[in-house]
């Protein structure tokens, strides 16, 4: 099994506080991998991290066998242009429509024609329950309307590697259900990697191929959905039991 | 901290700042000379920005050539000179107050407009949404505004210009009966196109100053919506100081030589 991204030894800090400490995290190709862990842990960080948004301030990140922090402004764009990111709280362009914002990527970074766009913007607003919406501005819309058309548009030119920030915190279950199983369908059929950041242990459980535990800016757990639900790790287990008892500080 | 630590500190934050807006300035004039711009959003950012503007400029212009008028029209009658008012309110319209007075109020429609738009869109990630998606912020957002404020800036002097003299004219005729033939008459004898359009370049800096300011302030904005806040005056305030220097500086360059050389 082949990794496509790869972080080695990182240490990252926001002024004086030391988010991730000499972290190391294997991404597989063509597989799901979930990162959980408590909220404020860094989760978003690592996928900031992943795409060359922030940089680390030690330790070195690969992506599809390139070393971030080695490429140059244009080549960094374009890896980015090949790497789906939803953010947490969506970040829609406010200025533009639903519409615009999921058709933004086409229109930028493809030759594709008008009617094309058209059509697959439709295609993929109808897959996370927007038809309908398209023309609405971000401000007109509800929360889990807002990160549905988030989630569409970090899909919309089908990249092989998707970051999810919490693509389905605040869903219904019917919309989470969803969501998850375009995750799960992206990678059956583009063989795409996915990094995606959940709290929702059930719909973790139906798509992890690997879980990460991150905990005090470090993994203090990895492996397959049985290895982490089997295992010993009393900070793992009371973080899959949402226990208040336990050695997590509250 | 002690003084000197305190003045070096301030030192290197001004010429960050200041090195800050060059590189911002460059990059855009790169996208620029490429002629990779957004045609339809420089349109809309034309429309919002210079388009929008049209009302602040009349009414301070309008005024302006009003004030001009009453001051040397009541005094050149005394002198029996009152055929050289309509001069005097052109000449200090078309090359100072025109240019100058439309920028400090389109800098504070206008340039709050962008440091807040931009500011606001930084404290919600869709600067980062950008950059992840392999935008440039510079080509998407800075870029449409700064072309659309180079055209409408100037366009938005000549009007003022029009303006001031045709207020001026009607309050020089209405206060010290100086007819609107000599008032124009004056006008074309003592002010010359070259006038005009030395006033025109300043208002071309000017627009440039207003928006590269309006979007550093925006782009740098940290911490919620107080920071959009303090991003937003900060860019009126640092757009009006640069306008004055740069006015003075303009007027030393395009209009200095006529003490030495006449
Ligand atoms: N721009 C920033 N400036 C300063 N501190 C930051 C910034 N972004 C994140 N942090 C800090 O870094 C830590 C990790 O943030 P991050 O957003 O990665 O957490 P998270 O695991 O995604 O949390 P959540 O589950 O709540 O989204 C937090 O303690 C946060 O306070
Ligand atoms: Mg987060």
């Amino acid at each position: 099994m082949a990794v496509i991204a790869r972080l080695e030894d990182v240490t990252m800090s926001y002024g004086q506080r030391v988010v991730l400490q000499n972290l190391s995290l294997d991404i597989v190709e063509g597989a799901i991998t979930c990162v959980i862990g408590l909220s404020g842990a860094g989760k978003s960080t690592i996928l900031r991290l992943l795409n060359g948004l922030r940089r680390p301030d030690s330790g070195r990140i690969y992506v599809k066998g390139q070393e971030l922090g080695s490429l140059s402004d244009r080549e960094l764009i374009e890896l980015r242009r090949s790497i789906g990111f939803s953010f947490q709280f969506a970040a829609l362009f406010d200025s533009l429509s639903v519409f615009e914002n999921v058709a933004l990527p086409l229109r930028e970074n493809t030759t594709l024609g008008t009617d094309e766009i058209h059509k697959r913007v439709t295609h993929a607003l109808e897959s996370v329950g927007l038809a309908g919406a398209e023309e609405k501005l971000p401000a007109e819309l509800s929360g889990g309307m807002v990160k549905r058309a988030g989630f569409a548009r970090a899909i919309i030119t089908n990249p092989d590697m998707v970051l999810y920030d919490e693509p389905t915190t605040g869903l219904d279950p019917i919309i989470t259900h969803l969501l998850t199983d375009t995750i799960l369908r992206l990678r059956n059929q583009l063989n795409g990697t996915a990094v995606v950041i959940s709290h929702d242990l059930q719909s973790i459980f139906m798509m992890a191929d690997y879980i990460a535990m991150l905990f005090e800016g470090a993994v203090i757990a990895y492996g397959s959905v049985d290895e982490i639900r089997a295992s010993f790790n009393p900070i793992v287990q009371q973080f899959l039991q949402g226990s208040e008892v336990g050695p997590i500080p509250i | 901290m002690n003084p000197l630590e305190s003045v070096g500190r301030e030192s290197t934050d001004l010429l960050e700042y200041v090195g800050g807006v060059a590189i911002l300035g460059s990059e855009s004039a790169s996208f620029i000379a490429r002629l990779r711009i957004r045609v339809a959003e420089t349109f809309n950012q034309a429309y919002l920005l210079g388009v929008q503007s049209w009302s602040i400029v009349l009414l301070t212009s309008l005024f302006t050539g009003m004030v001009i008028s009453l001051e040397s029209a009541v005094q050149a009658v005394q002198y029996g000179v009152g055929n050289l008012v309509g001069g005097a309110v052109a000449f200090g319209s078309f090359r100072e107050l025109g240019p100058m007075l439309s920028a400090v109020v389109v800098a504070g429609r206008a340039g709050a407009a962008i440091a807040a738009e931009l500011g606001s869109m930084v404290v919600t990630e869709q600067i980062e949404a950008l950059d992840a998606l392999g935008l440039s912020p510079v080509r998407m957002l800075v870029v449409p505004r700064l072309v659309a404020m180079l055209i409408m800036m100037p366009v938005l002097t000549i009007f003022a210009d029009i303006v001031s003299i045709l207020g001026g004219a009607w309050l020089a005729n209405s206060v010290a009966h100086i007819s609107y033939d000599t008032f124009l008459l004056s006008v074309r004898q003592q002010v010359h196109i070259g006038d005009m359009l030395k006033g025109l370049v300043k208002s071309f800096v000017f627009g440039a100053i207003i928006v590269l300011i309006g979007c550093y302030q925006g782009l740098r904005t940290r911490g919620g919506a107080a920071g959009v806040g303090v991003a937003t005056t900060g860019a009126v305030v640092i757009a009006i100081i640069l306008i004055f220097i740069t006015n003075f500086l303009l007027s030393y360059i395009l209009f200095g030589q006529q003490f030495g050389g006449g």
